[in-house]
């Protein structure tokens, strides 16, 4: 599904990312975990080509991402060609971005309307029944201001999946929600994981890290410290850094 | 516990305070309202301002239709800048730098450059371009015709006001674009959208809330200004009143019609701007503002202050 070679990203002179090789297979589901800094999220942001590459190879289900690849030659795809490719890839923010002058519903329904071009009546229904399933079935018309930051992130979800994603990118989804909050968020993240959802979570929920990742990814200083199933990277850890982080965060 | 403690207390009296005195205010309103009685006395007494005259002249067929001149040129003017200044605003953010410096070369320009001036020079455009066409550049033509002909003395009104007013709208759109948050054009980014997707659909609906007081400010600049299309010699208000002052030289009583006209409908702008900032304002506030109507409904209901 996600096969990353040797990314490198830089901001001017910072170089965040100092290649990344990382794979993720259809059903997967993986948590990045590691400091603040340490390009997770910015790694995250490349898969869907939010933020470019500088070199190295990315492909999303055997495409490479942002490129076209014809003869040893990379030619940049134009807008059109990327926004649509997007639209197979949901994205979970950290501060939601619910669009606050839309209801619930009139987020969910926007892009599968305005961008697929799909029939509006099929597409409210789904809305209805993606807003049952993570637990908002009576929000519908409310505006993202009128709800919990848990509520919203909730929604924010059910947006992205109304898009029929078959990969879901999670971007720190819990760590601007109150701690009474994160449960309901995870929960409904559980549930995806559990029907099958490809899905990468950047998070600093070490719990759900062990309990629902396939794979624990832990990134520090631009590069991948060390991966494997959580039995092992969390619970025995080979790295010092990995050591000091995990003792720090639990 | 304590609740229980407390309920069996009960609730103690509301609280009857005698409220602090103001004398000064008092004097104040005292003073004022001396100066208004004076203000008022004059305007009654005063041969000079011919009451019976404003009232002849008021609903005039030659005001009226100058009243409606001067609406039209409003509405035309304001809703061609404010296109003009949407896409101005649009094209000063693009990654091009020729189409971000081309926005911003008009801004300067219209900007810098005082509105009567323009005025006048549309006025006497057809005097130095005597004929425009359109063709192959530097090439043949299809199509030509004279200048005279083409820019009236209200095209060139128009062209004046809307290309200035472009010009500062784009600084008010660009500032209302500024004010939404990123994550809103990624958000929108990361469900496939395209920018001009974004742009309508996710900003500009979001910048609508910063855009409008402003804009509604400009409306209220435009009506009156119109009046300085006065000096070519169009028949909008100021001008219809000149018109007849030229003639009965009754200067003070037809500016006091025109005066009425002007905060008549620059009143009527206000009204309509609450509503519009309301409907822009829905899913930014926790609650809608009330209507005056509303408002009116719930104080009778309740019988009480509503804030």
């Amino acid at each position: 599904m996600v096969d990353a070679q040797a990314i490198h990203k830089n901001f001017g002179a910072n170089e965040v990312l100092k290649g990344i090789d990382f794979q993720v297979v259809p059903g997967q589901v993986v948590c990045l975990l590691g400091p603040s800094g340490s390009g997770k999220s910015t790694f995250l942001r490349c898969i869907n080509h939010l933020e470019k590459i500088n070199a190295g190879r990315l492909y999303v289900d055997g495409e490479l991402v942002g490129y076209l690849e014809n003869g040893g030659k990379l030619y940049e795809l134009s807008e059109k060609v990327v926004a649509r490719k997007r639209t197979e890839i949901g994205m979970v923010f950290q501060h939601f971005n619910l669009f606050p002058h839309m209801t619930a519903l009139g987020n969910i329904v926007e892009a599968p309307c305005r961008v697929k071009g799909e029939p509006k009546e099929e597409v409210h229904a789904r809305a209805h029944d993606l807003l049952a399933k993570v637990g908002l079935a009576d929000k519908a018309k409310a505006y993202p201001r009128q709800l919990s930051g848990g509520q919203q992130q909730r929604v924010a979800i059910a947006r992205a999946l109304a898009m029929r994603p078959k990969l879901m990118l999670f971007d720190e989804p819990t760590s601007a929600l109150d701690p009474e909050l994160v449960g309901d968020v995870l929960a409904v993240m559980r549930d995806l994981a559990k029907s099958g959802m490809t899905m990468i979570v950047v998070t600093h929920e070490i719990g759900f890290a062990r309990e629902v990742a396939d794979t624990v990814v832990f990134m520090d200083g631009g590069v991948v410290v060390e991966s494997g199933p959580p039995s092992e990277v969390i619970s025995n850890p080979q790295h010092q850094r990995t050591k000091t982080f995990l003792s720090q965060v639990l | 516990m304590t609740s229980d403690v407390e309920l069996t207390k009960g609730r103690p009296e509301n609280i009857r305070a005698v409220p602090v005195r103001h004398p000064w205010r008092w004097v104040a309103v005292a003073v004022i309202a001396v100066f208004v009685a004076m203000f008022i006395h004059m305007l009654v007494s005063n041969p000079n301002l011919n009451w019976p005259i404003v009232r002849q002249y008021l609903f005039s067929h030659i005001i009226l239709r100058g009243v409606w001149m001067t609406i039209k040129l409003t509405i035309l003017s304001m809703a061609i800048g404010i296109v003009l200044g949407t896409i101005a605003a649009v094209m000063r953010l693009s990654p091009n730098p020729v189409v971000s410096t081309v926005a911003w070369l008009y801004v300067w320009f219209f900007r810098g450059t005082p509105l009567l001036v323009q005025i006048i020079f549309w006025f006497v455009f057809s005097t130095f371009i005597r004929e425009l066409s359109i063709g192959v550049p530097f090439g043949p033509h299809f199509w030509s015709k004279d200048t005279n002909s083409l820019i009236t003395i209200f095209v060139s009104a128009l062209l004046a006001l809307s290309l200035n007013e472009g010009a500062y709208m784009s600084e008010i759109v660009r500032a209302g674009i500024l004010s939404v948050d990123e994550g809103q054009t990624e958000a929108a980014q990361a469900l496939g959208m395209t920018r001009l997707q974004v742009m309508r659909r996710v900003v500009l609906p979001q910048a609508m809330r910063v855009i409008v007081p402003p804009t509604g400010n400009e409306v209220n600049s435009m009506l009156k200004n119109t009046s300085l299309i006065s000096t070519i010699g169009l028949a909008e208000l100021l001008r219809s009143a000149q018109i007849i002052y030229n003639a009965n030289y009754k200067t003070i009583p037809l500016l006091i019609v025109a005066i009425f006209w002007y905060l008549l409908m620059t009143s009527a702008l206000q009204v309509g701007q609450f509503y519009i900032e309301r409907y822009y304002g829905r899913g930014s506030t926790r609650t809608v503002a009330l209507t005056p109507l509303q408002r009116i409904r719930l104080l009778v209901l309740r019988g009480s202050h509503v804030q």
